[in-house]
């Protein structure tokens, strides 16, 4: 270690590969169903198993969805594209390419906020997976077999620019992703199973310094946030101890170990591939209208920002409380529904939602807001019957705090704030209970009432 | 409608005039076949057309009789997946590929009752314009066996030729259908790029290939066209335009009609050039206005053609990679490896803008060149090929051996446009023919039927429509010996 040791900022970039669920396959009608397949190699036909003469018809679904998916990211939407060919070798490839597209993907120039800041995306683009290659051992010899059954499902990959800044945004953002491609309901991004995909490009700069780094590495096939954050932070350490040593990190391509719990070398820069891109001539340009632009996005669904901003606006719900129930689209929705029966009858939305987060209310999503209700008007009686608790922490406000409950009773009304302050903060800290302070404020003023008769006297 | 007359034998009958027969009940499918049979037997040994054959042609006639082609037998360029015979493209990796579905063409054909009798033989993977890449040996001029058929479709073409099939199909990418047909004396026509489906066929250059129909006349070329034409939902560069029947061009003046002559001062068409000229008065005498006309060069198509097919050709064969079809890519021939290195190249990183864009820009260049040209004409006529077929092993070592030979086509095909081969003149003492191009504007094949028929009709060149020619004095002195 020497003495002059740099600030170094992270530079990380992100590809986001989502399987998108059309009921037919990129290219072909074979069912796109990967996962669920009884068997191997049943959802084929001649075009996604490349055979000679097989030709692909492009699903028009697959290109909506991924026009949708730009507009929710704020992307211009290119209306003249075109499908190339990305041409390597690997068995799970049966064509000898991938159909993908190079240099007018359907969305570029996008962004999205994240609470450490806004990530610009670079493009989107829509290609073709590849089939699965399954290594087993039949009969006591090591066997290569490939499923074609994922060959040819529709592919979507987010490019951002290299504007993330930390493993934990890295996360925000893949995770913000992954939850406004299920509110589009365009993929299951299921990481497990590979239906989304991360990688992370990797570099450090001198946090002085405004350029890029001249090197970057590739972290590929990470199928989990929480490996996305360990990869980086990895990367992060192992980057600066070469930074630091005075050397500058292989431009390379690595992959994540979780057992090792780090990353490890794949391959180097000299193995750089020629994908040999050009136009698949076997499909015409894509020419997407203005109009088939705009109903894409009056199609879109209120996606997560845009609804904790107006829950916010409408019934001042604090994020902490709006987040969780925002998650998924159907239960967001589902709250919409009961935040506006509650608001029909004043009841307030921070402390309904607050009892639905912290399960006091317990309640599958789509149960009838009526009923919700119900449940919350049932729970904050049964706070009621628990008078006794509310009574002790007054009577123990009141005795803490003499001083106060004689001027209030000299006249100075404004005190009555300061006592309902301490004993809602009593409850809260006592009890981790959140209180109605109207029903706090009624108790408060009936005790005080009670003391100034005579004979009463809490002073006493 | 016609004059032709029934020829003894029912395999040198027409399409158009088996059809009549067989309606009539004067032919039987059994006649038919075995006629058939017999001329196979007799010389595809020699002339090597047929790669497979279909036993069960003659059955499979009988259940197609109430269709409208009745059962009629049909060559069928090895290039085309067929469920029911090996489909080769003349390589020997392929030797063994029974493919496990049909292509568009040969269904569509099958649903209009032809039978597809026997596939033929063509340059491996359709690469050349001579047979002679083929990994099973070359086919054999049918006209004069120390001669080449042309190609890639030499084996369809061939087959026509030699009366072993009534009508054929074969494929072209820039001259594979309409040299070899000029070569051996028959009809081949180009369609518009997207006017016939591709499925099924195996890819050579992919934003060029166009399925056809090599026949006797044009009326069975139309006659094929109506069958094979038209949309098709599993090949998305076809067009969804409605399609004409045809048979409507046939038979019909072309008074009036502006032709453009193209590529007659060429250079190395100098022997050739007085034929056309000649032959080209027919059309005058018919009432349309001919004018010389220039296009761009031609051999800047070849360059143009040569970098795009390459390109395509190494990405359509990279699927070849040993894994599946049986055999690795040590089998590809040398044309083959030759197009793929090529092809590689000009895709390549820092290459590609040089050649592949360069080439597609000078592409765009043709394309408005006949727009240009066809606001002046109806269509335009050239020589299908620079000259006479080719003898046996002259394309050996010859590597631009097909480019030039195509030479005259290439524009045409580079740009999509449709075209047709029409036999015009016979040469006696080679027995050897040459064809007339005639190109139109997209998606105007009726036109090209619609000239090309009216010059048939006028004209001697035609075996089957003046099978007796030969007993004529002088080839110019029977031009038009039998006007309608």
């Amino acid at each position: 270690m020497t003495n002059n040791q740099q600030e170094y900022q992270l530079v990380v970039g992100l590809e986001i590969h989502a399987e998108l669920k059309t009921a037919s396959k990129m290219f072909c009608g074979c069912r796109n169903d990967p996962f669920a397949a009884p068997q191997p190699n049943i959802h084929t036909c001649p075009v996604c198993l490349g055979l000679l003469g097989g030709l692909p018809v492009p699903n028009k679904k697959a290109i909506e969805w991924t026009v949708k998916l730009g507009l929710a990211l704020n992307c211009q939407v290119n209306l003249f594209s075109k499908f190339d060919r990305k041409h390597y070798f690997y068995p799970d490839l049966p064509k000898g390419y991938q159909i993908s597209q190079y240099d007018i993907p359907f969305c570029y120039h996008g962004r999205l906020d994240t609470p450490q800041g806004t990530v610009k995306v670079r493009r989107i683009h829509l290609e073709e997976d590849t089939g699965k290659l399954l290594h087993k051992t039949i009969d006591g010899r090591a066997q290569s077999l490939i499923d074609f059954n994922r060959s040819g499902v529709p592919l979507v990959e987010i490019v951002t620019e290299p504007d993330i800044t930390s493993a934990d945004q890295a996360k925000a953002f893949a995770r913000q992703v992954r939850q406004i491609v299920r509110y589009l309901d365009i993929s299951n991004a299921d990481m497990e199973q590979g239906g989304m995909r991360l990688e992370a490009n990797v570099s450090m700069k001198t946090a002085s310094r405004p350029q890029l780094p001249n090197y970057k590495v590739e972290i590929k096939n990470i199928n989990s946030f929480r490996f996305l954050e360990q990869a980086i932070e990895h990367e992060r350490r192992r980057q600066r101890k070469i930074l630091d040593s005075g050397r500058t990190p292989d431009q390379s391509t690595r992959g994540w170990d979780a057992d090792a719990q780090q990353t490890v070398s794949q391959r180097s820069k000299e193995e750089a591939q020629d994908y040999r891109y050009f136009p698949d001539p076997d499909i015409p340009p894509i020419r997407l209208t203005p109009a088939t632009v705009d109903r894409l996005n009056k199609e879109l669904p209120e996606l997560p920002a845009a609804k904790l901003e107006r829950w916010q606006r409408q019934y001042q719900l604090e994020e902490r409380f709006a987040q969780p129930m925002a998650a998924e689209r159907h239960q967001a929705e589902w709250l919409d529904e009961v935040l506006a029966a509650a608001a029909r009858t004043d009841l307030p939305a921070n402390r309904l939602v607050s009892a639905l987060v912290n399960k006091k209310i317990t309640v599958e999503p789509g149960t009838d807001p009526e009923q919700v209700i119900a449940a919350y008007h049932q729970l904050t009686s049964s706070d009621e019957v628990d008078s006794t608790q509310l009574a002790a922490a007054i009577d123990q406000v009141l005795a803490d705090n003499p001083d106060a409950v004689t001027k209030y009773q000299a006249g100075q009304d404004q005190l009555l704030n300061f006592l309902l302050g301490q004993t809602i903060a009593a409850i809260k800290r006592r009890d981790k209970l959140d209180v109605d302070a109207k029903a706090v404020r009624t108790a408060l003023q009936a005790r005080l009432k009670d003391l100034i008769r005579p004979g009463r006297s809490a002073t006493s | 409608m016609t004059s032709l007359k029934t020829p003894s034998l029912p395999n040198r009958l027409t399409i158009a005039q088996a059809l009549e027969l067989l309606r009539a009940k004067q032919l039987s499918h059994q006649e038919l076949y075995q006629a058939l049979r017999q001329q196979i037997s007799q010389s595809n040994d020699q002339l090597n057309v047929y790669l497979a054959q279909e036993p069960e042609a003659e059955e499979i006639a009988h259940r197609y009789a109430d269709l409208p082609l009745k059962g009629l037998p049909l060559a069928v360029k090895d290039n085309f997946s067929t469920q029911r015979l090996v489909t080769t493209a003349s390589s020997k990796i392929l030797d063994a590929y029974r493919p496990p579905y049909e292509s568009t063409v040969t269904r569509r054909l099958q649903q209009a009752g032809g039978v597809v009798l026997g596939k033929t033989n063509l340059d491996a993977w359709a690469h050349g314009s001579s047979t002679e890449t083929s990994d099973f040996g070359r086919s054999l001029n049918p006209r004069n066996t120390e001669y080449l058929p042309g190609g890639s479709s030499g084996g369809s073409a061939a087959a026509v030729a030699a009366d072993l099939c009534l009508g054929s199909i074969g494929s072209e990418t820039a001259g594979s259908i309409r040299q070899p047909a000029s070569w051996c004396g028959v009809v081949g026509l180009k369609p518009s790029y997207g006017r016939v489906s591709r499925y099924g066929v195996v890819p050579m250059g992919s934003s060029l290939d166009s399925p056809g129909p090599i026949t006797k006349t044009v009326e069975d070329a139309a006659l094929l066209l109506n069958a094979m034409a038209g949309h098709d939902p599993l090949d998305a560069t076809t067009s969804p335009q409605a399609v004409p029947d045809f048979t409507r061009a046939l038979g019909q003046s072309i008074k009036g009609f502006k032709i453009g002559v193209l590529y007659l001062d060429t250079p190395g068409l100098e022997e050739v050039a007085p034929v056309y000229h000649h032959q080209l008065q027919v059309l005058s005498e018919l009432g349309a206005e001919l004018e010389p006309a220039s296009g761009l060069e031609p051999r800047l198509a070849i360059s143009v053609y040569t970098v795009v097919q390459r390109g395509e050709v190494s990405s359509n064969l990279a699927k070849l990679d040993g894994i599946r079809y049986g055999r690795d890519r040590s089998y590809f021939g040398g044309e083959a490896k030759r197009r793929i290195l090529l092809g590689t190249f000009t895709l390549s990183k820092g290459y590609a803008d040089k050649y592949y864009v360069l080439a597609q820009q000078v592409r765009t260049l043709f394309v408005q060149d006949f727009e240009r040209l066809f606001q002046r004409y109806d269509v335009l006529v050239s020589p299908s090929t620079p000259g006479y077929a080719k003898k046996i092993g002259a394309s050996e070592g010859a590597t631009m051996f097909g480019e030039l030979e195509d030479m005259l086509a290439e524009p045409s095909s580079i740009t999509g446009l449709p075209g047709v081969s029409v036999p015009c003149y016979r040469d006696e003492a080679s027995n050897l023919y040459l064809g007339l191009n005639v190109v139109a504007p997209m998606w105007r094949e009726d036109l090209v039927i619609q000239v090309a028929d009216a010059f048939e009709r006028h004209t001697p060149w035609n075996c089957w429509r003046s099978p007796d020619w030969a007993r004529s004095a002088h080839a110019d002195n029977n031009r038009s010996p039998n006007h309608d």
